[in-house]
């Protein structure tokens, strides 16, 4: 049986067979890693698609988790599964409308939530929604959780607990015997097994169906490029909503035999990568360009014979990096290597938990080329890697002997491509998905007749193969003398700047590019420290024209190395950082820049006029749904008259500091 | 094991909830000539959280000095009610370690840890009272005093969870910010697995964000453990929002005792604590 035949839970079945005392899951708890086995993971699946079962699910439904990376997740979707219902995967930080469009769309009747905060989510959700027609209507009916911490005084009678439900099942597999055989047996290929949310970066998310041979074909192709080992480890701690998550911990997970490792807890989310030290990563940039922040505050921090060590062990390492990414043999230099590797680069790989990394992927939006370039020069393989969720994440992939900063490699095996005529990329394998849930109109839109998956991304094949992404279709810009060029492009630039954040920039009629930044409060906030400045909140630092003179030259910088025609002309610093809470931001971190466009429309104005200063009146929303209003000046910084002081060169990249 | 749920309790008292768990009777407390506490009564209900507010030098700390036997007051009665409620201790002749034992636990006005033992280290010492093992056996490391610590660890990691401490779990007290000190001070407190938890302005130098995060986890440590609190506490917002029942000292007399909204609405409070002619 290839795994192309199979579903995630005959591949279950089938690791609890060959390797029933292997570690599947483990979670650290109270301190310790809990190790849950293949047989015991296998044996949990089952006990609650029975409690599934009890309750009411089956096949075709679709139950919906809600919560962190917690075994009970994968428990959930892998029992659903079991029965031949799918799952969808919430990120745990969405409230309110977003809650209530995703579990309505879907018909969602049993919700896996994780704990009080989310409980009360549903309770609220649930309340609200009496008495009020909404089509689709809200059709919750349970929720079950598995952190039970402030639940005991609930009794609203539709709420259980996971260990409960385990127990029900148990007592339902007793009075049915053989019915979840029949089902496991009744499953196919074909069957939708996970529901994932579009980013939506430009409205509602909408629900992708995926089916076992989807993400299973996938796991196959991206396994063939990148072998999986069985005992590799893996830590899982980005949402499971998020299509790259479930790619490697669920698709690459089941079919290679994984070992799955949870973090205790958000703030130990570090300490715990770096004890397990896990070989292959995949995450949003983000997360790199938040390790090369840290990076930076920390060789600020260090003394100088640190400094003058790494500055250059780096200079070696990024020489090393240059030939490896060619495919070249190391030469002359790897002697000189192996003790900057040493002294250098290993212990600060080892710090950022990536010492055993044989490869880590980067994927979701554009990572800019330098923060790239800094993880090779360390001797990280990152690689970029770019797809859909409607095509499992992936289908363009960096090659190990094969990476260039600017692209995001060659597709991965029996996936095609081709530019379409107005440049829009179009892709079709055995992963494109099965279509948008109750939305046939959406699915016929993104994929044609021929099977071709139009993403909506422009870009084009250079002269290796490589494919470069330049932006969204409809982002993309022209210069006033006709050259396409992304806004993302120049964003990046400016957001490798360890003080820059977030950065939306604005092309405008008169041909003056113009730049509305955020600010990355750790790095600025160190450097202020540094500097003696007192501040004292995000606003405050923000407002300090110290820190204005700061940004101003690291936009100087990105602009010496961008083409004359696009460099940022204006900047402001807006004075909160983006929130998904205000939908500024996508859960994944893309900033949605309609809605940018909309809320700041009197800032960008101002920028486009050249305004000395704006006010803003921001109504500012809380966690509890509560707001508040204030007033505030935004300076505007004309960088036309601007140069950087004299005798002031250029900084390294992996300091923020001269 | 599976379920997330907590298997140890840490709230020892088995008085019935809404009972009396402490009584203080006419308690006088004098140092030379000055007197520090006068005529103060008052009554703590099992499952309460009792605030104790007053201006600088009202007696809060001396009084619960008083419960937990530090000083011992030249006349009244404080009374203790364990078991069902009705078996009685009197505090007031009671050597402070034998109060500990009775379950009475307190942190205090200034941080007392040890700054060089680690998170963990210091909340196990909070699990000494409760250490059976004779020093050979212990000194040895046998198989009772392991199985013993092992035991014991796993109380402490569900306090470390509850208090969210995971992340400093290893980390020398002293390295830590105030805080989180205060935290671990908390955390050593609820070790003990009291019956009553005496808190002495636990958010005294702190911002408005970390008092918010302190008050919730004196609920959590109320609600989810279900521990009778006696707090000392100046900010206003923090004790009428959280407490169940406010008592309020000015010079060493009780001026006011009731639910924060009675108290609030006391002229004798407002002219006390919030000065005369201000309102």
């Amino acid at each position: 049986m290839g795994p192309q035949a199979a579903t995630f839970p005959q591949l279950l079945a089938r690791l609890a067979a060959e390797r029933p005392g292997g570690t599947a899951l483990q979670e650290k708890r109270y301190g310790i890693w809990q190790p849950l086995s293949w047989s015991r993971y296998a044996t949990r699946v089952n006990d609650f698609a029975h409690g599934l079962a009890a309750l009411g699910i089956r096949r075709g439904d679709v139950v919906a988790v809600l919560g962190d990376n917690r075994p009970e997740w994968l428990i959930t979707e892998l029992a659903a599964q079991s029965l031949g219902a799918a799952v969808v995967g919430i990120y745990p930080t969405s409230i309110g409308e977003e809650l209530m469009h995703v579990l309505s769309l879907a018909r969602v009747r049993v919700v896996v939530a994780e704990d009080q905060e989310q409980v009360d989510k549903l309770i609220r959700l649930r309340e609200e929604a009496v008495g009020v027609a909404r089509d689709p209507p809200l059709l919750v009916n349970t929720v079950v959780y598995y952190d039970p911490h402030g639940l005991e005084q609930y009794d609203e009678a539709f709420l259980a607990e996971f260990t409960a439900v385990e127990d029900r099942g148990r007592a339902w597999a007793g009075e049915h015997p053989g019915w979840l055989d029949e089902q496991l047996a009744a499953a196919s290929p074909d069957d939708v097994a996970l529901i994932c949310t579009t980013s939506g970066t430009t409205s509602r998310p909408k629900l992708a169906e995926l089916s076992h041979a989807n993400l299973l074909a996938m796991a196959e192709h991206l396994t063939e490029v990148d072998p999986i080992k069985p005992d590799d480890r893996y830590v899982s701690f980005l949402p499971f909503a998020w299509i790259g998550e479930q790619m490697l911990a669920v698709a690459c997970g089941l079919s290679r035999g994984l070992t799955i490792s949870f973090p205790e807890d958000a703030a130990t989310q570090k300490a715990d990568l770096r004890e397990i030290g896990p070989n292959v990563m995949f995450s949003p940039p983000r997360i790199w360009e938040s390790m090369l922040s840290e990076v930076q505050v920390r060789i600020d921090e260090a003394g100088w014979l640190k400094r003058a060590v790494f500055s250059w062990g780096y200079s070696i390492g990024d020489a090393m990096a240059e030939r490896r990414i060619h495919g070249r043999r190391a030469g002359g230099i790897g002697l000189l290597y192996r003790v900057a590797d040493a002294v250098a680069l290993r212990p600060v790989r080892d710090q950022l938990g990536l010492a055993r990394i044989r490869r880590c992927y980067t994927g979701g939006a554009p990572l800019g080329p330098d923060v790239f370039r800094f993880f090779h020069a360390i001797g990280v393989n990152l690689k970029q890697i770019y797809g859909q969720t409607e095509i499992c994440g992936i289908a363009v992939l960096h090659r190990d002997d094969d990476i260039a900063f600017n692209t995001v490699g060659t597709p991965i095996p029996e996936t095609d491509i081709r530019i379409a005529d107005d440049g829009e990329i179009l892709l079709r394998s055995a992963s494109v998905f099965r279509g948008y849930h109750r939305n046939p109109a959406a699915t016929a839109e993104a994929v044609d007749a021929e099977g071709w998956l139009h993403t909506g991304d422009a870009g084009y094949l250079d002269d290796r193969g490589h494919l470069v992404v330049i932006d969204r279709a409809k982002d993309v810009l022209t210069t006033a003398d006709g050259t396409p060029f992304s806004s993302a492009f120049i964003e990046n630039k400016l957001k490798f700047s360890p003080y820059v954040e977030e950065a939306v920039t604005f092309a405008n009629p008169d041909g003056v590019m113009t730049g509305l930044l955020t600010l990355d409060p750790m790095t600025v906030g160190s450097w202020a420290e540094h500097e003696r400045l007192s501040y004292t909140t995000y606003t405050d630092l923000v407002g300090k024209p110290e820190v204005y003179e700061l940004i101003a030259e690291e936009v100087d910088r990105a602009n010496a190395d961008l083409p004359e025609n696009i460099r940022i002309r204006r900047f402001t610093v807006l004075h909160k950082q983006l929130d998904p809470d205000d939908d500024e931001i996508t859960r994944t971190r893309k900033v949605r820049r309609s809605v940018i466009s909309n809320r700041y429309g009197d800032i960008i104005d101002a920028l486009r006029r050249g305004a000395p200063s704006v006010a803003v009146h921001s109504v500012i929303s809380y966690q509890d749904g509560s707001e508040a209003e204030r007033r505030l000046d935004l300076r505007i910084f004309d960088l036309s008259s601007y140069s950087v002081a004299n005798g002031r060169g250029r900084r390294p990249v992996w300091s923020g500091r001269r | 094991m599976l379920t997330r749920a907590y298997q140890h309790t840490l709230n020892s008292s088995t008085v019935p909830v809404g009972q009396v768990l402490l009584e203080i009777e006419n308690i006088e407390l004098r140092f030379g000539g000055v007197v520090s506490l006068q005529d103060v009564g008052l009554t703590v209900a099992q499952g309460h959280i009792h605030s104790i507010i007053g201006p600088n030098g009202a007696g809060k700390s001396s009084l619960l000095n008083c419960i937990s036997g530090l000083y011992r007051p030249r006349s009244g009665s404080i009374t203790l009610h364990t078991g069902d409620g009705s078996v009685t201790h009197e505090l007031t002749t009671l050597a402070p370690h034998r109060i500990a034992r009775l379950g009475v636990a307190r942190s205090f006005q200034n941080i007392e840890l040890f700054t060089n033992l680690t998170v963990l280290e210091n909340l196990m010492l909070g699990r000494h009272v409760h250490m059976r093992r004779e020093l050979l056996t212990s000194m040895l490391w046998l198989g009772p005093a392991r199985r013993e610590e092992i035991a014991h660890r796993g109380l402490v990691e569900e306090v470390v969870d509850l208090l969210e401490l995971q992340a400093h779990r290893h980390r020398p007290v002293g390295s830590l910010a105030y805080g989180i000190q205060k935290r671990v001070e908390l955390g050593r407190a609820l070790c003990l697995q009291p019956a009553l938890l005496l808190l002495d302005e636990p958010m005294a130098g702190m911002n408005t964000e970390e008092k918010e995060d302190m008050a919730r986890y004196v609920l959590d440590v109320h609600e989810l453990a279900g521990v009778t609190v006696i707090l000392i506490e100046h900010d206003m917002n923090v004790v009428m929002d959280i407490s169940d029942r406010v008592t309020v000292l000015d010079f060493g007399r009780l001026i006011a005792d009731g639910t924060p909204d009675e108290v609030k609405r006391n002229p004798r409070v407002i002219e006390a604590y919030l000065g005369a002619g201000e309102h």
